[in-house]
């Protein structure tokens, strides 16, 4: 008698629970959810972008709450291990199966390519928040991006070595896409400005001995080697050029921003001090937002922020934006005509989404390594302000 | 040009150093171990750990990194790898490349993605000349180490009583276990010693490649390299192939820049091809 | 050796008669089994049981057949490979570059991709004839690096590192269009996958591909009773590189997409992953494991998108340390008339 009754106890319970939850369902469901889809290389070869930009992106959100405009966001983060084919699956399940409202991420080059018709046929916006090839942007209207493109930071180093006694340089790049770019648009404006490229070495991407290159450099005597190689391996060339004495020999190393990421450079050793590169962000960049911003991340991830977790942090920034424009609608043209135009004061100074091209505009640094309170740090000296994409400038 | 010589040796000779842990378990305990790299891996981390957080001083640390990895590679031998002597090729690579998974996993979860690095301490920083020949300072360190390193193997293994013993262990576990050689623990210090060298050229590369968590697989690569175009016969193979193969790399990238990656693995298809049981090979 | 007996398994006994005159016994080996059939009709139906899954699905189809292809070279020839992503990286970029410069039918051109890997797998066999395992897997290794670093340097053709851009796939037959969801593209692969699965069946169970399994057993005693070893082995090399260049022409059809990657070290070495959980030697691996791998690795993901490797490197030791036949003696016994014994022991 008493087990049935505590049965049916149990069974009038249970659908009480059942209704209790269906009933409430609605309810939950009555604040929308939007979701972003944050597609990164989070394991493989280029794991650590993928650690910056999601990190930087949580701490964003944990920062302005998870609510814009009513809607609760909600981000997925998925990882596409660096390899395009899945970067496109993984965007087409999250847009079919998710149906995430901006996709945001895309680590390299070919990672966002192969997503770009996807999101012109399902007219969702997509946040570049690192690759850096200048095509991107150009390949749908539903693109933009919040990182930087190499032609912008190249073209601006550049300009400031061609200002400031560099006349003879080497230039030194890693044997692929982005490294074409790096040198085709640092040696275009070099040479308008009458500057002369000595010598212009590729070395194969996965290389991990430099010194054959190096001495080769040591017998051309420039006055600066202009380096782009992936963050990393940024590391051992500057380790070797001083080993090879091309330091004590007068040669000036310059380059992109990527060689003393900022994440990584503190462990490059006092090799790295003096070098010169162009870049969109320093944790060092004096600001109150910038310092708040570093020690935030510091906080939150075990990391120092470099170029591609402040890339990150603003993405998400603009996607909040839109939103707020957009009173919470999540339709795609619409996010995207928001988009456009919007400027804010990020982290790393302040930026612009070109209404035109929906290209970022920023300040460009010309910076040095300078050990600062023991630690090394990318001090910015120079600023070249609202630097366009000179790639698109052109047109 | 004679510096770009002597860089190829010292590259060689790193090679040879990462990948000799490998040339003696898979030539002399047909053991395919692709979780070599992940030994290197180990004991370049422990020196970073030792030199950068302990403060122990680099050339202290470099025995040091040996015997960690030795440790280690003795303590995943005794419960791990002991149970798959007898398995096929096969199953030894898919067990490897797991646990090349699973260290990669773990390093990136300990010590993060990103690059690491060790201070060097100044005497082995920059050049010095010789004849008006540049010599690194590291690299000398290297080739000192190495060429010390192949010697004293190539005794142990060929004069010595351990050595004549691994090989008979080798050739037929089951006689010599009759013979009362104690099968077991020549392959465990076999193995660690093994795991130790890794280490140690774990340890000495960082400073030049840098180390990161895809080490292991980044490297796979040359240490097969050095491995198959030496043949498994003896050390002197790969120590001649690492030679070969750091030569040819480093002089290929200063002649012909523009060629680069293409040396290393033209001159490799073309030895085997040639040579298929490698330069130096014990005929069966 | 030691485990020729599992090829006339238990099984086999049972349903057949005790006295069989060869003929008969290989006629019975052709035979299609429940299982089998239940695997296609649960692979077809798939279309419409799960189309949420659809992209995930393709993807499995093609690595499915790229291991189908590496398991004719290795489970029916024995020759390892670490390199045949150059041949699906081939089909690949013939495909792309096709469909880029007008001449898009998907069908012909999956048949250029093949056909085009087929030319290099023939040319490229020469170098595997001789050596050990490990030689092998080094030149195959090798081979496909190079096509690597030339693809990287051809970008003019390839679109370098950046990928190949601007891929229009017309509908299939001028009938079926890709569609978002993907459900055109399993469709389409898994349709290739049966077609080219039904030749491979053919082939192995012809006298060709016993022969070639006489080869892989003894090359010695075989070359004693009459085989040419070395035409066996480039005919069967060059048909798996046709294979692989095909998966890698639907890889390229479906994603509208191709770069590097397709290339990659790493896609050879997941292939080979993939065949070796599932099983070579009785054709099933490849698309067995690939279903494993890939929901696996889906799965492993989702929910540690940075730490997912540790746990997928845990699931294969373990895999080796109990024993691969214990966790896939199941599928072992479903196809037991033609699992054939696995990989070879090392000599």
């Amino acid at each position: 008698m008493t087990t049935r009754r505590s049965i049916i106890r149990a069974g009038l319970l249970g659908s009480a629970i059942l209704t209790g939850a269906v009933s409430y369902a609605p309810m939950a469901m009555a604040q929308e959810v939007v979701k972003i889809g944050l597609i990164l290389p989070m394991t493989g070869p280029f794991a650590s972008t993928g650690r910056q930009i999601e990190a930087a992106a949580k701490l964003y959100m944990a920062q302005n709450g998870a609510t814009v405009a009513g809607k609760k966001i909600e981000l997925i983060v998925k990882d596409d291990t660096g390899t395009p084919d899945v970067t496109r699956r993984l965007a087409q399940e999250l847009l079919v199966n998710e149906k995430v409202s901006v996709l945001g991420g895309f680590g390299l080059t070919p990672l966002a390519m192969s997503t770009v018709p996807l999101a012109t046929q399902a007219k969702v916006p997509m946040v570049v928040m690192a690759a850096a090839t200048s095509m991107i942007t150009e390949a749908s209207p539903f693109v933009t991006r919040t990182s930087f493109t190499l032609p912008q930071a190249a073209s601006v180093m550049a300009d400031w070595a061609s200002k400031n006694g560099v006349k003879k340089v080497v230039t030194l790049v890693s044997d692929y896409a982005p490294g074409h770019d790096a040198e085709k648009w640092f040696a275009d404006t070099f040479t308008a400005a009458g500057g002369k490229v000595e010598a212009s070495i590729r070395a194969p991407l996965q290389n991990p001995d430099f010194a054959a290159f190096l001495q080769r450099v040591k017998e051309a005597q420039p006055d600066a080697l202009y380096v782009f190689v992936p963050s990393g391996v940024g590391a051992t060339v500057m380790k070797q050029f001083v080993e090879r004495g091309l330091d004590k020999s007068g040669i000036k190393l310059i380059g992109t921003g990527d060689v003393t990421d900022d994440d990584i450079i503190n462990g490059y050793g006092d090799a790295a001090i003096g070098a010169i590169t162009a870049h969109h962000y320093s944790a060092a960049h004096p600001s109150a937002k910038n310092k708040a911003f570093v020690e935030a991340f510091k906080k939150a991830s075990n990391m120092r922020p470099n170029f591609m977790g402040v890339a990150g942090y603003d993405g998400m920034h603009l996607i909040y934006e839109a939103l707020k424009k957009t009173g919470g609608t999540t339709d795609g043209t619409k996010l995207m005509d928001a988009m456009k135009g919007t400027a804010w004061e990020s982290p790393r100074g302040p930026v612009s989404i070109d209404p035109e091209t929906r290209e970022i505009v920023l300040n460009m640094y010309v910076r040095k390594v300078e050990k600062v309170d023991g630690e090394l740090y990318n001090v910015e000296f120079s600023t070249f302000e609202g630097v366009k994409d000179p790639a698109k400038k052109k047109k | 040009m004679l510096t770009i010589l002597f860089d190829g040796i010292a590259y060689g000779m790193l090679l040879f150093v990462l990948a000799c842990g490998l040339a003696i378990t898979l030539g002399l305990m047909n053991f395919v171990n692709l979780a070599h790299g992940a030994f290197a891996m180990a004991g370049g981390y422990a020196t970073v750990v030792m030199v950068n957080w302990l403060g122990i001083p680099f050339i202290f640390s470099l025995p040091l990194a040996f015997f960690v990895t030795a440790a280690l590679g003795l303590v995943l031998e005794r419960t791990l790898y002991r149970h798959l002597y007898g398995r096929t090729h096969l199953d030894q690579v898919l067990f490897s490349i797991g646990l090349v998974f699973m260290a990669i996993a773990s390093m990136d979860y300990l010590m993060g993605s990103s690059q690491q690095f060790y201070k060097l301490p100044e005497a082995l920083k920059g050049q010095f000349d010789v004849f008006g020949v540049g010599i690194g300072r590291y690299r000398l360190l290297i080739v000192v180490i190495c060429g010390l390193l192949a010697l004293g193997l190539q005794i142990v293994l060929a004069k010595s009583l351990f050595g004549a013993r691994l090989r008979a262990a080798v050739d037929d576990p089951r006689v010599a276990r009759g013979l009362g050689i104690p099968v077991n623990s020549v392959f465990a210090i076999t193995f660690a010693v093994g795991s130790g060298l890794a280490g140690l050229g774990g340890a000495l590369a960082t400073e030049i490649t840098g180390l990161d968590p895809t080490f292991p697989l980044k490297f796979m690569l040359y240490f097969l390299i050095v491995v198959t175009v030496g043949g498994t016969s003896s050390l002197t193979g790969p120590l001649l192939a690492a030679l070969l193969l750091g030569i040819t790399d480093v002089t290929g990238k200063y002649l012909a820049p523009q060629f680069g990656a293409f040396f290393i693995y033209a001159v490799m298809i073309l030895i085997l091809t040639l040579r298929p049981q490698g330069l130096f090979s014990r005929e069966k | 050796m030691r485990m020729s007996s599992r090829e006339v398994s238990s099984s086999e006994i049972k349903t057949t008669q005790p006295a069989l005159t060869p003929q008969a016994f290989l006629l019975a080996k052709t035979k299609w089994r429940w299982p089998e059939v239940a695997f296609w009709l649960v692979a077809f139906s798939l279309i419409w049981l799960m189309p949420n899954r659809h992209l995930l699905l393709n993807e499995i189809a093609i690595l499915g057949l790229f291991a189908l292809s590496i398991d004719l070279i290795l489970g029916f020839a024995g020759i390892i490979s670490l390199g045949h992503a150059a041949f699906f990286g081939l089909g690949a970029y013939a495909a792309g570059l096709m469909a880029k410069h007008g001449i898009g039918e998907p069908v012909v051109g999956l048949l250029v991709a093949g056909g085009i890997a087929g030319i290099a797998g023939f040319f490229s066999s020469f170098l595997i004839l001789r050596g050990s395992d490990l030689t092998r897997l080094m030149i195959t290794l090798g081979v496909a690096l190079i096509f690597h670093e030339i693809a990287n340097r051809m970008a003019w053709l390839t679109g370098g590192a950046d990928g190949l851009l601007g891929i229009i796939i017309p509908p299939i037959l001028g009938q079926f269009e890709f569609d978002f969801r993907g459900a055109t593209a399993y469709t389409y692969s898994l349709v290739v996958l049966f077609l080219l699965f039904l030749l491979a069946r053919r082939i192995i169970h012809s006298p060709f591909g016993l022969s070639l399994k006489a080869l892989k057993d003894n090359r010695l005693r075989a070359g004693t009773i009459g085989i040419a070893s070395a035409r066996r082995i480039v005919a069967i090399y060059t048909l798996a590189a046709a294979y692989a260049g095909i998966a890698g022409g639907l890889l390229t059809q479906t994603t509208a997409f191709v770069s590097l990657e397709v290339l990659d070290f790493a896609r050879s070495a997941d292939a080979l992953l993939v065949l070796v959980i599932g099983g070579s030697g009785y054709l099933y691996g490849g698309p067995i494991g690939a279903i494993f791998f890939k929901i696996m690795k889906d799965g492993l993901s989702a929910l540690t998108p940075a730490y997912w490797l540790f746990w997928m490197g845990f699931a294969l030791v373990v895999l080796v340390l109990v024993g691969r036949d214990r966790i896939t003696g199941f599928a072992d016994r479903l196809f037991a008339p033609v699992v054939a014994l696995f990989g070879r022991k090392a000599r």
